[in-house]
């Protein structure tokens, strides 16, 4: 009779646990600091208990020296220690963890608070900065509070022209920033099984918005098959009773294209009532919006036409841009006069590329709209992949038509 | 644990990227964080964090789980952070590098001075005592060892 988090970290909600963490990653951001850190704790080997990454993703090649000393320095470290390494390009650490790497029932760390992400396969995954990784490196561990969880109920399937996004906005919405503060999301209910993985990982990545230590789905067949065809053996999780501190219900099918308006995330309106706001740059990609199905969404919709203003275009990692590139997707963004970047984090935190002017606007499919993120003086509005490819097309927010 | 100093009093939701902005995050020079906190937020905040108690309301510190902003704060000179509720990774990384995060709701005016005991569970602004929720007992010790890195050389 628990929840998915007290089941997988052995104890009811409110509990302080100590748990062996089975995945622990870091990026060329977060991982300067867990290595100086780790240093003066002492420490002469890492731990040989959890699968340790360093995943290069945020600025993505060096943006300049400062930058290209201290990823030269994190890189021969990496490899030197047998440390799992990605270089740049090879993408998101949320993604590259989402590509048959986390299963169901693991515990996993990452130093970036996104890494909510990976909970979507039923793993309890979570966020936490440069000194508790550093401890993790040191002993294998970490100390959790288990957290309480509020369930979240999805009923139906969603309309044509609305996403995963929509639903992930209009949660955050609901909650607030910081109506998930210490508590688990359990995304459960008959409408889960029409959202594929990566509509999942969507709505987990957003959990973090609300404060959530992480949001989660229990493994089912969806689940099952798209870790077999990335050759892993995972069995389904099958919900229990429990006892949640909160309820929210949504029902798909009422869901409509929404958008976070500059500069909180849960300051959610509808695509429509912003209809013709000029826009100056969109940005489609990150660990929200940056897989395969969103970038062969966006070519569905710019396919034999051009964008009406400048439009960056970052996959969310290699394979998933090798996979745009044989299916042809990647073909249509370009000739549609997209920008194509380096599979990463792109111009999402605003410290090299892609950096807005001051008083444009950028309409973003990531996560966060904070004052100043992209650039000085930028007004960041979140919205749908769709979204932004209708508005791409017409240089202002548009609505998306139905598919 | 003991403290004092002046409130500098800041709203709700201030996320780490005011705290600080990407832009500056990639450097080992700490003193590179100092010059540059809350510079997106109120650039003239910089100049009065030395022996500050930052008095915020609701989520301080929510978004990015840059490590950077507890330092940027600590190094500042900033003695304790008290606010209704934190984000969870800011509240952790604070504990983690010796920056006392104090969950308390707190009514208080602007350079109005502040102390604090951890131990005895409460915190003083003007003349009104108010409790505070105590922290974990895992947490009082990284705290009481000056933060996780010490916690773990005395620790092993």
């Amino acid at each position: 009779m628990s929840t998915l988090s007290e089941r997988i970290l052995g104890a009811p909600a409110g509990e302080y646990v100590d748990r062996k963490v089975d995945r622990a990653y870091v990026h060329d951001g977060t991982g300067v600091l867990t290595l100086e850190t780790w240093k003066l704790m002492g420490a002469e080997q890492l731990s040989d208990l959890p699968q340790l990454y360093v995943l290069f993703d945020h600025i993505v090649p060096a943006n300049n020296s400062t930058t290209a000393t201290l990823q030269h320095e994190l890189r021969e470290f990496a490899c030197g220690s047998f440390l799992q390494f990605s270089d740049i390009g090879g993408g998101i650490c949320h993604q590259l963890m989402s590509e048959g790497v986390v299963l169901p029932g693991e515990v996993v760390v990452g130093a970036d608070s996104h890494s909510c992400t990976p909970g979507a396969f039923g793993a309890f995954a979570t966020g936490v900065g440069a000194t508790d990784m550093a401890a993790i490196w040191l002993n294998g561990e970490t100390w959790f509070r288990v957290p309480d969880t509020i369930g979240i109920h999805l009923s139906g399937s969603l309309c044509s022209g609305t996403e995963a996004k929509d639903l992930a906005l209009s949660y955050v919405s609901r909650l607030g920033m910081d109506g998930g503060t210490y508590s688990a999301l359990e995304f459960i209910g008959d409408g889960v099984k029409t959202l594929p993985m990566d509509d999942r990982l969507t709505l987990c990545n957003l959990s973090v918005e609300t404060g959530a230590k992480t949001g989660m789905f229990y493994a089912d067949d969806v689940t099952v098959k798209y870790l077999a065809a990335a050759g892993q053996k995972a069995g389904v999780q099958v919900p229990e009773p429990c006892t949640y501190s909160r309820e929210l219900e949504f029902d798909l099918a009422d869901i409509v294209p929404l958008i976070a308006v500059s500069n909180r995330v849960d300051r959610v309106k509808p695509v429509q009532d912003l209809a013709g706001v000029s826009v100056d740059q969109v940005f489609i990609g990150t660990c929200t919006n940056g897989r395969y199905s969103d970038l062969a969404r966006l070519a569905k919709i710019v396919k034999g036409r051009k964008v009406a203003i400048r439009t960056i275009v970052v996959p969310a990692s290699r394979a998933v841009l090798a996979e745009a590139i044989r299916t042809g997707v990647l073909a249509d963004i370009i000739e549609a006069g997209c920008a194509i970047g380096t599979p990463g984090c792109g111009p999402c935190l605003g410290a090299h590329m892609g950096v807005l002017g001051d008083g444009e606007v950028c309409l973003s499919t990531a996560n966060r709209n904070f004052k100043n993120r992209m650039g000085v003086g930028g007004e960041i509005y979140l919205s749908s992949v769709a979204t932004a490819a209708a508005s791409a097309l017409s240089g202002e927010i548009t609505e998306p038509g139905a598919d | 644990m003991q403290g004092a100093g002046h409130a500098v009093c800041l709203g709700p939701d201030i996320d780490t990227d005011l705290v600080i902005a990407g832009r500056y995050l990639r450097t080992k020079d700490h003193s590179v964080w100092v010059s540059h906190v809350f510079e997106d937020l109120d650039p003239s905040l910089a100049g009065h964090l030395n022996g500050a108690v930052i008095a915020a309301g609701k989520n301080f510190g929510c978004g990015s789980s840059r490590e950077q902003a507890a330092l940027a704060l600590r190094e500042a000179g900033v003695v304790a952070v008290i606010a209704p509720s934190f984000a969870r990774i800011f509240f952790r990384n604070a504990i983690n590098v010796g920056l006392p995060a104090i969950e308390c709701s707190l009514s208080c005016a602007e350079g109005e001075y502040i102390r604090f005991d951890l131990a005895d569970g409460w915190v003083e602004a003007g003349a009104s005592r108010h409790l505070i929720r105590p922290l974990s007992p895992r947490m009082r010790d990284i705290l009481a060892a000056g933060g996780l890195v010490n916690y773990w050389r005395t620790h092993r």
